[in-house]
């Protein structure tokens, strides 16, 4: 079970079948086109543009303050953009608020895990419906027959999202009661649960142990063939090797590389923007 | 299955028993105790009506809103003078003195509902006294001034059925506050409830899991102000005269702490919490004067002993127990 570190030998074969993939779907689902974003007088992202191709794992990575969340941000609606374009299957995304764009498909998960700590699991998952049901409040508060078939719905997506995440027996447990592995899995669930087309994740595997993360690239391999996409920011690079088809490099707000994890591993612009220029290396 | 179900069923019995035993007391009250007791009573159902009104926006939303009895004086003067000076009957009036307290919460709240915390706190003090203020200064000569609007009807179902004595005041009064309870309970079990409890836990978090913040928010509000214009229709018709200082900021601050006693969010909770509000002084009439003190060192040792409340709501409680156990088992 224990996975080497050394991709370059690993990988190798598996570059060719994600090759293969990519030619396959070259459809573009997220894409944003001259981004910025300034804060007061730092700009935070800056002109920055970002393809995610249909049923593939892209990641984002960069040093730290590098904006990367910033772009999740803006792609999720939390910030505005001061510039540029979001476009999210061919329509843009300008002005929306979260709760629309959620609707439209994009789900995320945040570094600092944010879940409804004094609600059940299982009603953190429910919330994650709530997007795609629409009972109001006078049918709740009189119990239709249509409020109770949608709310008996959402209870069974809500289990099977539970049971899909591995969390089933804490269903009735309160979320901050249960491990942190297990939160940033529910957190997942959460964001699953909002039936997305793409699922935006920032450092899932912060915080996670070896075997942890390990179960989490099992899991994000097995879910994107549920005709998902998925966009991750990461810092673990074994996480970002293992199972991205993309990856895209980011610092300063810039973009400055993109392409295969085996070639981003080796590009000295990477590795300089990760560990600056070194006097004795050059040598 | 069949046997399955069948315990389930017999679950079920037991858990309603305590709450039917409770309506059945409730029901027999007026006969076994005096008029003076049945009037209290009927207050102890005007401050759950009102507590549990607030609950919905400081319990189920979390924010503070410390003028809500702004929304209550809304409610009992559209009734007052909508009832002395036109003669539509109370009884019509309930649903319209709701109706205006909550699109007058709607006025007021909607500019101001992005605010957190503290800022909304604030802004709803403001509200609060603005509100006794107007009435106080007598606009257009309709509220009366500080004596208030008076000769207001009892409600009546046509000329068949009059409430105007306290026992039928005290049946009239906890109808609609089990109503309530029963809408509101079907209410936090439902999608709105819950994205209601969402908002309160992370704000930002219930944003991006879809939930339209500002709407549910608003709606809270409206809803919240709906109920209190309704105990203000019931306090009116009772008392028939409504004056400004009924709604005061003390009050205010009372509806606050009912909901704080007996636990944010959770119906059992704000009906202790308005019991103790509104029994305790009754009973202990004769320390009255150390009431506050009484009072203050209470809400001191409960934030320090229990500051869920006297009845937090319970969620999942029923399996938590083994659950942790088998955490344990995991782990180890």
């Amino acid at each position: 079970m224990a996975k080497d570190n050394n991709y370059n030998i690993e990988t190798m074969t598996e570059t060719e079948r994600r090759n293969k993939e990519i030619i396959k779907s070259d459809e573009v689902v997220l894409q944003t086109e001259k981004l910025t974003k300034k804060f007061g007088g730092l700009i935070a992202v800056n002109n920055f543009d970002l393809k995610v191709s249909q049923g593939q794992i892209s990641s984002l990575i960069g040093p730290n303050g590098a904006g990367k969340t910033t772009v999740f941000n803006v792609v999720t609606g939390i910030y505005k953009a001061d510039g540029g374009k979001v476009i999210f299957k061919g329509e843009d995304l300008a002005g929306k608020k979260p709760h629309q764009i959620i609707k439209k498909g994009i789900a995320r998960t945040f570094q600092n895990i944010r879940l409804f700590s004094n609600m059940t699991c299982l009603e953190n998952v429910m919330a994650g419906q709530h997007c795609r049901s629409n009972e109001g409040t006078w049918t709740s508060i009189l119990q239709t027959p249509g409020q109770k078939k949608e709310e008996s719905e959402i209870k069974k997506n809500a289990e099977n999202r539970l049971q899909q995440v591995g969390l089933w027996k804490y269903r009735d447990e309160l979320a901050k009661n249960i491990a942190y592995g297990n939160q940033r899995m529910l957190e997942i669930g959460r964001a699953l649960a909002t039936n997305p087309d793409l699922l935006v994740l920032d450092e899932p595997s912060s915080g996670l142990n070896d075997k942890e993360s390990e179960d989490l690239m099992d899991f994000l391999k097995e879910i994107i063939k549920d005709n998902l996409t998925i966009l991750l920011i990461e810092h673990d690079m074994n996480v970002v090797m293992g199972i991205s088809h993309w990856v895209t490099v980011m610092d300063e707000g810039k973009k400055i590389a993109e392409g295969l994890p085996e070639d981003i591993y080796s590009n000295p612009q990477v590795i300089e923007a990760y560990l600056g220029k070194d006097e004795e290396e050059k040598e | 299955m069949k046997l399955n179900k069948d315990t389930n069923n017999k679950n079920n019995i037991y858990k309603y028993l305590p709450i039917f035993l409770l309506i059945i007391i409730f029901l027999i009250f007026p006969f076994i105790i005096n008029a003076y007791w049945v009037d209290v009573l009927f207050f102890f159902g005007i401050y759950a009506l009102l507590g549990l009104s607030l609950n919905i926006v400081l319990g189920e939303v979390g924010l503070f809103d410390l003028g809500h009895m702004g929304f209550m004086a809304i409610g009992a003067y559209t009734t007052a003078i909508l009832n002395t000076t036109l003669g539509i009957p109370v009884i019509i009036l309930l649903p319209i003195s709701a109706i205006a307290a909550g699109a007058f919460a709607w006025l007021v709240t909607f500019p101001i509902i992005h605010l957190r915390g503290d800022y909304l706190c604030i802004v709803t003090i403001g509200m609060g006294e603005i509100v006794r203020l107007t009435l106080n200064n007598n606009p257009f000569g309709i509220t009366g001034g500080s004596n208030g609007v008076y000769g207001i009807d009892f409600p009546s179902f046509g000329s068949i059925f009059i409430v105007d004595n306290s026992t039928k005041f005290y049946y009239y009064i906890w109808l609609i506050v089990g109503l309530t309870i029963i809408g509101l309970v079907n209410l936090q079990r439902s999608r709105i409830g819950r994205a209601w409890n969402c908002i309160r836990e992370d704000e930002i978090a219930a944003e991006s899991t879809g939930i339209d913040v500002r709407y549910y928010k608003l709606l809270a509000f409206v809803l919240g102000a709906g109920l209190a214009g309704l105990a203000g229709n019931v306090y009116a018709t009772k008392l028939m005269i409504v004056s400004p200082e009924s709604f005061s900021f003390m009050e205010s601050c009372m509806l606050f702490s009912i909901v704080l006693i007996g636990g944010m969010g959770s119906i059992p909770g704000v009906l202790i919490g308005a019991a103790a509000i509104s029994l305790f002084p009754e009973i202990f009439r004769t320390f009255a004067q150390y009431r506050m003190l009484i009072f203050g060192t209470a809400m001191v040792i409960m934030m320090i002993f229990r500051p869920g409340g006297i009845w937090p709501r319970k969620r999942g409680a029923v399996e938590f127990k083994s659950l942790l156990l088998k955490t344990g088992e995991d782990n180890g």
